[in-house]
């Protein structure tokens, strides 16, 4: 039943075909059989699982269930959970419980579904492959060889392992639509403003944003109503009303126009392209029409990204000091010596790396050609993406250069790394909506492709990517490995 | 050369702790004087996921003060990150305002025995305080307190517009009676409600050129700024004069031996990084708010001065008086709109006479006054009616202050209502004039000095309850006549 | 521009790696230190792109959302959670964190 849509579960939950406990406990089963292997979830929390599932059988008998009664989930692990475990990642947070909540988590809950674990990710979200993490790499379920994408690359596994049908995730350039891409799942990351990030760990508070993971697109749209909506603690959070998406995935391509953004479609692997391309075709057939979109300063994308997040990620960074939680060194010998120790122990190889450069880039002399030269870059970049809108209703492209890499073929070239996001980067910039939906795999492994939209228009990228999947089978293929 | 041959040029950074009831950013209480870090939400120890929201009135504060020094308030203002390690500070940075802060321009005038002057402000800006470090508790450690971590701040800075401590000193109060009287800070020092650094540097008289300046912390009075900044000034004349430099670094006031010390120089020069902060927006301050704000506003000190002196008649030094203190001001207000018709003066004087006179000898703050303004009023009413002389009053007073009751009942109960009746003013006249029988000869003999032999026997006959002006009428008339 | 030539240096001395790690407070030994230079040096260059680009009129963006800041109501919403949030604490007592003595 893990392998059924959230449209089946809840018929399932409500028909008493199941109890939210058997279906929990199957979850909680699986993550027993695969995480071993996957290395997907740093945390299982069976106890409080197995209390919320007896509670949802009680909803549901009651007739009054939420939307997502009963429903497993997984959380990435830079979601605040009161009184569980939330490590970002890293050894700085290796014991760290918060006293409370994310927005996101609180809201999952409250709309009835049950987190059964915490997915394991790149350090404080800084990566694209799931290996940069204190808790160990994560495997790809189609290829236990391979990454599974980055940094949500627990989230990816455990969603394409059929460990639970949903997750959450972060994307920050790329950190939910990658992964998707990698394990063949669905993955959305809506426009900023949308999720509140409140209780969402900060990599790079601009460019940060919370999303959904899951089979299907359809399955998105369920999780992404439950976890949006305004939240007066985040003073990024707009003040707009939830879409009902799961209720708008009806809809006629005809007449929609998909732009396909030239400077993507270069430089990748041709049989992505080719992938993709196949979906473009499908979207042709069911009555979109395509256009070529210019995107003049999308070669800009990769250097600006890296330069805000960086910068913005080395003062976010600053609060693991050893002081008032989080790691601190066996005996400081002065104030100085806790920081440096407490910092250098704390966090990996790839977390300094990023701390130094962006502080480099906001220092004194060099702020204005690093940090200051990528903001106005950021306006050139938003602005393509508005002057392209004008001509396309949404845009397609490969979501990723590449079909998942084999783990440690790029970890010692963190450029190589950073370059891969060409694709992901500049949605970020923008603060738009963008999703990953599986096409054609390639030599046996998933590849994705990634709708962009105008804000607040997921409903929209939702419908197109549940037509899609209507229409075909990409999404439906399941890991062997994880038959 | 001597200390005379010399300018010193004073400019001022006062931070001004805003009386807002919660933080800046964060739901946490403000209030002063809890257990160690019982007011630290997770936002305030910098907890990982936290999310700043800004505190509305703490902006309707800020342009409030904006409003009441003539400055500029930015119609979009933006909140930077100050990046930084230090233990009271929990995320690695303060939020502060940096290149936009919401407040430009505007200045405040003051008063000091070489005139009066207009003392120019450079900006305000808005920001969250730190925490508090304490070295002295736990051996070998810093003890950390982030209950103060978040407080909104108001940082004021001015124009090196001063020259001499005098003048510092006499800013900072103009500055605390203005923040006070907008009742946007409680002003308390000692808790480090206005707290205020000082750059001070020295250059030859009639140079135009600045000098190294040094910057002055840690002074928590308005006699400590003077003492810092005089002992600041002759330092860096003595240093100049005996050849040596002065340094641009940070000095430490001890107000113990009355000297500033260098804090130990830092490895390296801080380089703060600031950026604007991603969890947050700028902040728009449109018309229709500074519009609202104006309306609210109270009167401003200056304002109010002077319309003491022209419509209330006030003397010029008890205006001053009166308006230097926001709670006098309100006290007087106060007694004056429950006494009706109480002539200003009459009731300034006693306010600044009788009642600060006794506060003072209790040791009490004019919140804390025994007498509330409606009590003054009502002794007040009696001796303007006649009820009571002034004499009588002060007696009246001292009850009250005592707790005695009210006024009625105390005038009823120690018998001392003013014997105004002419009757038996007029019976105890003629007792006095029949029994003395030569002073009147001395009276009508031409010896007029005599005359207040007799008002003192009547007085003494009505221990003192008689009206005096009643007693001078009828005596001139009796032993006249 | 004084920053401009700065940026155009691909090279970054060890030096200046050094002190972006002493400011950022991180403990880096030399072997680290060296690698982080190789690194900020295929970095600088990878992002010339971007310092190079002839684009200072063009009006800066910080953040995705054109909003402005909304205003919180002044309310204490807060209640006292020291002995929670404390648990995670490294080192407090008496409810204070403690850190090694700073000297002033």
């Amino acid at each position: 039943m893990l392998r059924e849509s959230v449209t089946r579960l809840r018929e399932g939950l409500r028909n008493k075909e199941y109890s939210a406990r058997e279906l929990v406990e199957a979850s909680l089963a699986r993550i027993d059989e695969q995480n071993g292997k996957l290395n997907a979830l740093i945390t299982v929390t069976p106890e409080s699982a197995l209390v919320a599932a007896d509670a949802a059988d009680r909803a549901l008998a009651a007739g009054d269930a939420p939307d997502l009664c009963g429903i497993p989930l997984v959380h990435k692990d830079n979601f605040c959970t009161d009184g569980v475990l939330t490590t970002c990642g890293s050894r700085m947070l290796a014991n760290f419980v918060p006293a409370y909540d994310a927005t996101v988590t609180r809201n999952a809950a409250s709309h009835g579904a049950i987190t059964v674990g915490k997915a394991n990710m790149d350090e404080f979200a800084m990566g694209s492959s799931s290996e940069h993490g204190h808790f160990g790499v994560v495997r790809n379920p189609w290829d236990h060889e391979r990454v599974p994408g980055g940094s949500s690359g627990g989230s990816a596994a455990a969603v394409a392992a059929a460990m639970v049908p949903l997750a959450t995730a972060s994307d920050t350039g790329g950190s939910i639509r990658q992964p998707a891409a990698f394990c063949g799942i669905t993955g959305m990351k809506p426009s900023y403003g949308r999720i509140s990030r409140y209780g969402l760990v900060a990599y790079a508070s601009s460019l940060d944003q919370a999303g959904v993971m899951g089979v299907s697109a359809e399955d998105c749209a369920y999780l992404l109503k439950a976890i949006s909506g305004f939240d007066p603690l985040d003073s990024t959070s707009v003040q707009r009303p939830v879409e009902d998406y799961p209720a708008e995935l009806e809809g006629a391509l005809k007449g929609l126009k998909i732009g396909l953004p030239k400077p993507y479609w270069e430089g990748l692997e041709s049989a992505v392209a080719d992938a993709v391309q196949a979906q473009a075709d499908e979207l042709v057939k069911l009555g979109a029409e395509l256009v070529e979109v210019e995107m003049p300063n999308a070669s800009l994308a990769v250097s600006t990204y890296y330069l805000i997040a960086q910068a913005e990620c080395s003062s976010n960074l600053s609060r693991y000091d050893g002081v008032r939680f989080g790691h601190r060194c066996e005996d400081p010998k002065d104030l100085q010596d806790l920081y440096r120790r407490s910092r250098g122990e704390g966090f990996c190889e790839e977390t300094q790396r990023r701390i130094l450069v962006g502080t480099f880039a906001l220092s004194s002399g060099y702020i204005d050609a690093y940090y200051g030269k990528a903001m106005r870059a950021r306006r050139l970049i938003s602005d393509d993406f508005t002057a392209a809108f004008e001509h396309c209703d949404l845009m397609l492209s490969p979501t990723a250069p590449s079909a998942a890499f084999k783990i440690g073929e790029k970890e010692t070239d963190p450029i190589a790394m950073y370059l891969a996001d060409v694709n992901t980067v500049a949605v970020n910039l923008a603060g738009l909506p963008a999703l990953s939906t599986p096409g054609p795999q390639v030599d046996g492994l998933p590849v994705g492709g990634q709708l962009i939209g105008p804000y607040f228009s997921e409903s929209r990228l939702l419908m197109v990517a549940h037509q899609l999947q209507q229409a075909t089978d990409w999404h439906l293929q399941v890991p062997e490995a994880a038959a | 050369m001597s200390i005379d041959q010399w300018e010193a040029v004073i400019g001022l950074e006062i931070h001004v702790q805003l009386k807002t009831e919660s933080k800046i950013f964060s739901g946490s209480s403000t209030a002063y004087g809890a257990d160690p870090n019982r007011q630290a939400s997770a936002l305030d120890l910098g907890m990982p996921g936290t999310l700043p929201v800004l505190n509305g009135e703490a902006v309707r504060m800020a342009v409030a003060f904006g409003l009441a020094i003539g400055a500029q308030i930015a119609p979009s203002c933006v909140f930077a990150r100050k990046n930084y390690f230090y233990p009271d500070l929990p995320k690695g940075y303060q939020i502060s305002q940096y290149e936009d802060p919401i407040v430009a321009g505007g200045s405040l005038d003051i008063v000091t025995d070489s005139g009066a002057r207009s003392i120019r402000v450079t900006r305000a800006h808005l920001e969250e305080d730190a925490g508090k470090s304490i070295h002295d508790l736990f051996r070998g450690h810093s003890a950390i307190d982030l209950n103060r971590a978040g407080t909104p701040l108001l940082e004021v800075v001015s124009e090196p517009d001063m020259h001499t401590p005098a003048e510092a000193v006499a800013y900072m109060k103009a500055m605390h009676t203005l923040v006070r009287s907008l009742d946007i800070c409680d002003g308390n020092l000692q808790e480090g409600s206005f707290r205020c650094d000082a750059n001070v540097s020295v250059r030859p008289k009639g140079s135009s050129k600045l000098g190294t300046r040094a910057e002055i912390k840690n002074m928590n009075s308005f006699r400590f700024v003077e003492r810092a900044i005089d002992h600041e000034i002759h330092r860096q004349v003595h240093r100049l004069e005996s050849g040596q430099e002065v340094v641009q670094e940070t000095r430490l006031y001890d107000s113990d031996k009355n000297e500033t010390r260098s804090m130990r120089s830092k490895e390296e020069a801080e380089d703060y990084r600031y950026f604007p902060d991603p969890d947050l927006l700028p902040v728009t301050v449109d018309e229709v708010l500074i519009d609202e704000i104006r309306v609210q506003m109270p009167e401003l000190p200056q304002a109010r001065r002077a319309r003491y002196e022209n419509e209330l008649k006030l003397g010029a030094e008890e205006a001053l008086q009166l308006t230097d203190d926001p709670e006098l001001v309100a006290y007087f207000e106060a007694t004056l709109e429950a006494g009706g018709k109480l002539p200003p003066k009459r009731v300034a004087n006693w306010i600044l006479g009788e009642l600060q006179g006794a506060l003072n000898r209790a040791d009490l703050a004019m919140e804390a006054s025994p007498v509330s303004p409606t009590q003054l009023a009502d002794l007040l009413g009696r001796v303007e009616d006649g009820t009571l002389s002034g004499k009588l009053g002060k007696q009246v007073f001292e009850a009250l202050f005592a707790g005695e009751g009210e006024v009625d009942a105390i005038i009823e109960a120690r018998g001392l209502r003013q014997i105004s009746d002419s009757s038996a003013i007029e019976a105890v006249i003629d007792e006095v004039i029949a029994s003395s029988p030569d002073q009147v000869a001395q009276y009508r003999g031409g010896e007029a000095k005599v005359f207040n032999y007799f008002v003192g026997q009547v007085m003494k006959a009505t221990r003192g309850q008689a009206n005096p002006g009643q007693v001078q009428k009828t005596l001139k008339e009796k032993l006249d006549g | 521009m004084a920053t401009d030539s700065k940026a155009k240096q691909a090279s970054i001395d060890l030096e200046t790696v050094r002190k972006t790690a002493r400011l950022a407070r991180l403990a880096v030994d030399e072997e680290h230190l060296a690698s982080y230079q190789a690194h900020f040096e295929r970095l600088l260059a990878l992002v010339a792109d971007v310092t190079e680009a002839p684009i200072d009129d063009v009006e800066p963006m910080a953040h995705p959302m054109d909003m402005a800041q909304r205003l919180r109501p002044d309310a204490v919403t807060e209640d006292d959670q020291r002995e929670r949030l404390q648990a995670s604490a490294p080192n407090a007592e008496d409810g204070f964190f403690l850190v090694p003595r700073v000297i002033e």
